[in-house]
């Protein structure tokens, strides 16, 4: 098994505090790992740090040869690299379609030329994105599939989920970092989340998938290995069951008697 | 019937656009402060009831459904009103300064509405074309359809400057800079002997390719106003204004636009350069009213640094705004009510910039969208999945 991306020594310090460090963790090629560990321990600024968000003050990324430490947010995602962010950041007053092509940026033709009077070439490529789009977010939700040209704002808060979901998968991105994806749901909605996340699976063999959790039955569920994150430095790792019987898991997680 | 009135018909397009064209006839020709009042209250009175009744999301959507038609309905009602006043020049000149605002408020509504980049001093860029032209005018050979390119382009030119500490800044920070901008470039103008100072310069007439705009035409006993060039000319010129920010709205570059404008970390997340498409916006924005300026001061043969005060700005916005921001057909509609109606109501004059702030807060308590929301993007007219 190959390694896609490998931190070592990761710091990131905002003046006095510091939120990761000296994080060194290696995760592989086609694999889901679970991101855990108690609130502010560093896990979302883990994910900023790798998109390009923020600045690393120390350590390197190595991804496919390439030191994403030292990218923009911009070649980060152009390189593969996508997200959901923990509160939904979607255009809510644009349409679902829209929504989508943000995060298909990457194969569209942005020249001017090309957008202002190459109209029957736009629409061919328009065309081809939408049946793409239509198929993707059909994986998911058949009736969400039909309300591609609704405002992301008129549907709930599952399918503006599913919305980021497939923003984030749109562009055939080799690592996708999920945070959250259950924050604010129901059981329920959680339940339908993850047999989301397992049909992603299951349709993009290839994909590395890295996801932040509070919820242990969705971590159980879908990982294959765990890293637990407190502090800003790993103190455990590997499957969920040894990962939940770790002594020090449960110290950080629930205190010293 | 039935089959005139549903939205596969162009009938309800039609049928507006004929009563529009009718009423703005009307209105233009009213004299008295009774008649004029008696009419703005006929079509408020009118548009409500209308709407109560739904005409008026059933003309949108046979609007929607018969572009083409309906653009040319509306070419043909300027037109009408055009030939209507043939040979005063009082309307015509108020006709053909609504157009040229109308370019302008277009550029604004690709800067404000669509990359969400705050412009407080869009009547300053005006301004620049203005100056441009005058001064091309009066001291160069320069072919004049050159000049009219010129004033956009130095309207571009000093805006690409202005954007940098824009781009540095978020929010009210953003808005003042421009604000400032606007006060410095009237300041400037006053302070400038050569460019004429308070008093302003004069500007000869335009002439493309031989054809003299400032000289009427007579056809036997039938004497045309000279204003008759200058309808077509900005006629014309909306026309493909409007044509360009329609397509661009309605294609990827849209999209980014407004991607840029509503969340800033989900576009860099995404590979979308904030920073470039927020300059792209904010230029070609610029051009436009830099190019509807120089035709607008050779037009009026005058320029003075009081038409582009920050009030001047100000109103531009409001009619952003009125209009319902990121929504051309709105803009278009609230830049000849503003621009009209002091004109006509002359007792308002005084108040005007008071009943535009009232107006302004009184649409974004009542209705935050405008008074024609923006729908969402339609990529390719027509297109159905």
């Amino acid at each position: 098994m190959s390694t896609l991306l490998a931190c070592e020594d990761l710091s990131m310090r905002f003046g006095g505090l510091v939120a990761l460090n000296q994080l060194s963790l290696s995760v592989n090629e086609g694999e889901v790992l679970g991101l855990i560990g108690p609130n502010g321990s560093g896990k979302t600024t883990f994910f900023n740090v790798i998109t390009g968000i923020y600045q690393a003050s120390e350590g390197r990324v190595d991804y496919r040869r390439q030191d994403l430490t030292q990218m923009k947010a911009q070649e980060i995602y152009r390189a593969g690299v996508t997200r959901t962010f923990q509160r939904s950041r979607l255009c809510l007053p644009l349409s679902i379609f829209d929504n989508l092509m943000i995060g298909n940026h990457r194969r569209l033709d942005h020249s001017l030329w090309f957008n202002l009077f190459r109209r029957q070439e736009f629409r061919r490529q328009f065309e081809q994105h939408y049946a793409e789009a239509h198929q993707l977010v059909h994986t998911f939700s058949a009736s969400l599939a039909e309300k591609l040209f609704d405002a992301a704002g008129s549907v709930n808060m599952i399918d503006r989920r599913r919305i980021e979901i497939c923003r984030a998968l749109i562009s055939q991105p080799s690592l996708l970092l999920l945070d959250e994806p259950s924050a604010g749901m129901t059981h329920e909605e959680t339940r339908e989340l993850m047999d989301d996340i397992l049909i992603v699976r299951e349709h993009m063999p290839g994909l590395t998938i890295i996801i932040i959790e509070h919820e242990m039955n969705v971590i159980e569920r879908i990982t294959e290995r765990c890293i637990v994150l407190n502090y800003g430095q790993k103190i455990c790792e590997g499957p969920y069951a040894q990962v939940a019987a770790d002594r020090e898991v449960q110290e950080a997680y629930l205190g010293t008697q | 019937m039935k089959r005139l009135l549903n939205a596969q018909s162009a009938f309800p397009a039609l049928a507006s656009m004929a009563v529009l064209t009718l009423f703005a006839v009307l209105f233009l020709h009213a004299d008295s402060q009774g008649a004029v009042m008696g009419l703005t209250a006929l079509a408020i009175v009118s548009v409500l009831l209308l709407a109560r009744f739904g005409w008026n999301t059933l003309a949108a959507a046979s609007f929607a459904e018969h572009g083409r038609q309906a653009h040319a309905a509306v070419l043909l009602g300027v037109l009408i009103v055009m030939a209507a006043f043939y040979d005063n020049h009082f309307p015509l000149l108020m006709l053909a300064s609504v157009l040229l605002y109308i370019v302008v408020c277009l550029g604004l509504n690709l800067q404000f509405g669509y990359a969400g980049v705050v412009n407080f001093a869009s009547a300053a860029f005006f301004g620049i074309g203005c100056y441009t032209s005058a001064v091309l005018v009066n001291h160069t050979p320069l072919p004049h359809i050159l000049i009219v390119l010129a004033g956009g382009l130095m309207a571009a030119g000093i805006g690409s400057l202005l954007i940098l500490p824009v781009l540095r800044t978020y929010g009210h920070y953003a808005a003042l800079i421009t604000i400032a901008f606007g006060i410095l470039f009237r300041v400037f103008l006053e302070v400038n002997d050569t460019l004429g100072g308070p008093q302003g310069m004069k500007v000869p007439g335009m002439e493309i390719l031989g054809w003299k705009l400032n000289d009427g035409l007579q056809f036997g006993e039938l004497e045309i106003s000279f204003y008759v060039n200058y309808v077509l000319l900005a006629l014309g010129m909306v026309a493909i204004a409007f044509m360009l920010v329609r397509r661009l709205e309605r294609s990827w570059i849209g999209l980014n636009l407004d991607a840029v404008r509503l969340d800033e970390t989900a576009c860099a997340t995404f590979g979308i350069d904030v920073a470039r498409w927020k300059i792209a916006a904010f230029t070609l924005g610029n051009f436009l009213a830099g190019l509807a300026g120089s035709v607008y001061a050779m037009m009026t043969g005058f320029v003075a640094p009081n038409s582009f005060t920050f009030g001047d700005s100000l109103i531009l916005v409001s009619i952003v705004i009125l209009g319902g921001i990121g929504n051309p057909w709105g803009l278009t509609v609230a830049t000849a009510i503003v621009l009209i109606l002091p004109e006509k109501l002359q007792f308002i004059q005084e108040y005007r910039l008071l009943l535009y702030a009232a107006l302004v807060i009184l649409i974004l308590l009542f209705k935050p969208d405008g008074l024609m929301p923006r729908q969402v993007r339609n990529y390719l007219p027509g297109w159905k999945p």
